[in-house]
């Protein structure tokens, strides 16, 4: 999978979870604060990526995911 | 000290009959049932397959991310605030949030949530279960999401008597403004457990009409052919307000909340005291209360919630503790039973009674009980000046609370 598409993958998931507009979703993005996703919701994204994906996303980990590009990495890493 | 008067100045409702205050009177005053068949798979293998469910979904009102994070009974009651905090024109208008408390409570609470997130549970493991079960399931989520969406910082409450609740959490609310707590409560009940388990276990007590294949005739209160309550949804909230407050900012007054009286009856978990002992105290309680003569008090909007021993006791006990002469409704004959909302829709309707000087019929009142002695609106609504009126609601658990509203 490519990075984009891994953006393609989290952008869905934004906007089921949380109503995140798919295309204000970039690398560059915080999730709390450009993207308002509280810690609950963030829990609900981390459940569904990793279904969505295939991997495995420690609690410990989800602390580093500050950013969407954070996530993308964490994820093409693992899979 | 004296004590201030407390009036209404806001109403708010979504229920069986309609998704606000007005379509849900409209509705009331002419007859209409909310109640129809459960066409649901999960319904048929139940005995009772009938309910009076929501006129309009929470989905057509709020959206739908919003909705994953609220339990039916919160959304609800989320848009029953939204309506009486607009009606009584406080959106705008400045009011302090930490003069500001919400008493508002449910008979069963978040349970379609817990059982739907066990489902997932059972299914899927733990991982799966949704991060917002916590706050979905809590008894307080209802209260705690209308104080979150109005601001309120005097204090959120949830009151949790069963069938009494919406009337008790009004109650309370009139304690927290005579206390000084607050100058305004919004208050009310709310409920929605139109679910299998609720619906079996209530079915097992033999609570509830099994009148399947004639939905809309089911719910009759005092009739012979009554054979249980019909489960309804639905959420009514209130805006309270200190009577000077309310002249202060030029409000538009429904009715004052002039007493209340709650009892216990100390004498069984589910059945009533057999003599309507507890009715009788919480109704003279509300009256003298309210310090208003009884001559007065000309309508009762009664508890009758069509089982064969509840609705004649509650006669009873208006006999012993009001007199012969007010003009009964029994609007669950239309609403359905809303359990932890009763109350509160009921008093709403209470509230517009004495407003439009007009008593909403009682439908399926066809073959009244012989001991019915006092008088109905059967099947038709009837006009007359209504200077105050009582609103009664009881619970499993022996909770009776009794209000009187009364002429601004």
């Amino acid at each position: 999978m490519t990075r984009d598409e891994i953006t393609t993958g989290l952008a869905e998931i934004l906007e089921e979870v949380a109503g995140v507009n798919p295309d204000d979703v970039a690398e560059g993005k915080s999730f709390t604060d450009d993207l308002d996703v509280d810690s609950l919701s963030m829990v609900e994204v981390v459940v569904a990526a990793e279904e969505k994906f295939g991997v495995k996303i420690p609690d410990n980990e989800v602390q580093n995911l500050k950013t969407v590009g954070d996530a993308v990495s964490f994820i093409e890493a693992q899979s | 000290m004296s004590r201030p008067d407390v009036v209404v100045t806001g109403l708010g409702a979504t229920t069986p009959l309609g998704g606000d205050v007005a379509s849900t009177w409209d509705a009331m005053l002419a007859g209409r049932s909310g109640v129809s068949a459960l066409t649901q798979e999960w319904a048929a293998q139940l005995p009772v397959r009938i309910a009076a469910q929501l006129a309009v979904e929470p989905s057509e009102v709020l959206d739908r991310v919003r909705l994953r994070r609220l339990d039916r009974s919160e959304a609800i009651a989320i848009i029953a605030a939204q309506q009486a905090w607009a009606d009584a024109g406080l959106a705008d208008s400045g009011l302090d949030g930490e003069r500001l408390a919400v008493s508002v409570g449910s008979g069963i609470g978040g349970a379609t949530t817990l059982l739907a997130q066990d489902d997932i549970l059972e299914a899927s493991g733990p991982r799966r279960v949704s991060p917002h079960t916590i706050p979905m399931l809590m008894p307080n989520g209802p209260a705690a999401w209308v104080g979150l969406e109005l601001g309120a910082k005097a204090g959120v409450h949830t009151v949790a008597s069963a069938c009494a609740t919406g009337a008790e959490a009004i109650a309370l609310g009139l304690d927290i403004i005579r206390a000084g707590r607050a100058d305004v409560v919004v208050a009310g009940g709310t409920e929605a457990v139109i679910h299998p388990l609720p619906i079996a276990g209530f079915s097992s007590m033999r609570a509830m009409s099994t009148r399947n294949d004639d939905p809309e005739r089911a719910s009759r209160p005092w009739d012979r052919g009554r054979d249980g309550f019909v489960l309804g949804e639905g959420a009514g909230i209130v805006v309270l307000e200190r009577a000077d407050h309310a002249a202060a900012r030029g409000a538009r007054v429904y009715a004052r909340l002039a007493g209340a009286g709650i009892t216990s009856d100390a004498y069984d978990i589910v059945q009533p005291h057999a003599e309507g002992e507890g009715a009788i105290r919480a109704i003279a309680r509300a009256i003298a209360d309210a310090d208003i003569a009884k001559q007065d008090i000309v309508h009762v909007n009664a508890h009758a919630t069509s089982t064969p021993v509840g609705d004649m006791l509650e006669i009873g006990a208006l006999h012993k503790a009001l007199g012969d002469h007010p003009v009964l409704a029994a609007t669950k004959s239309m609403t359905g039973h809303l359990l932890g909302a009763a109350g509160a829709l009921e008093s709403i309707a209470t509230i517009l009674a004495i407003r439009d000087g007009v008593v909403p019929p009682t439908i399926n009142l066809d073959d009244p009980e012989p001991g019915l002695s006092l008088e109905v609106a059967a099947h038709k609504a009837r006009h007359m000046e209504i200077p105050a009126a009582l609103n009664n609601a009881f619970g499993f658990g022996g909770h009776n609370v009794a209000l009187v509203f009364a002429r601004p």
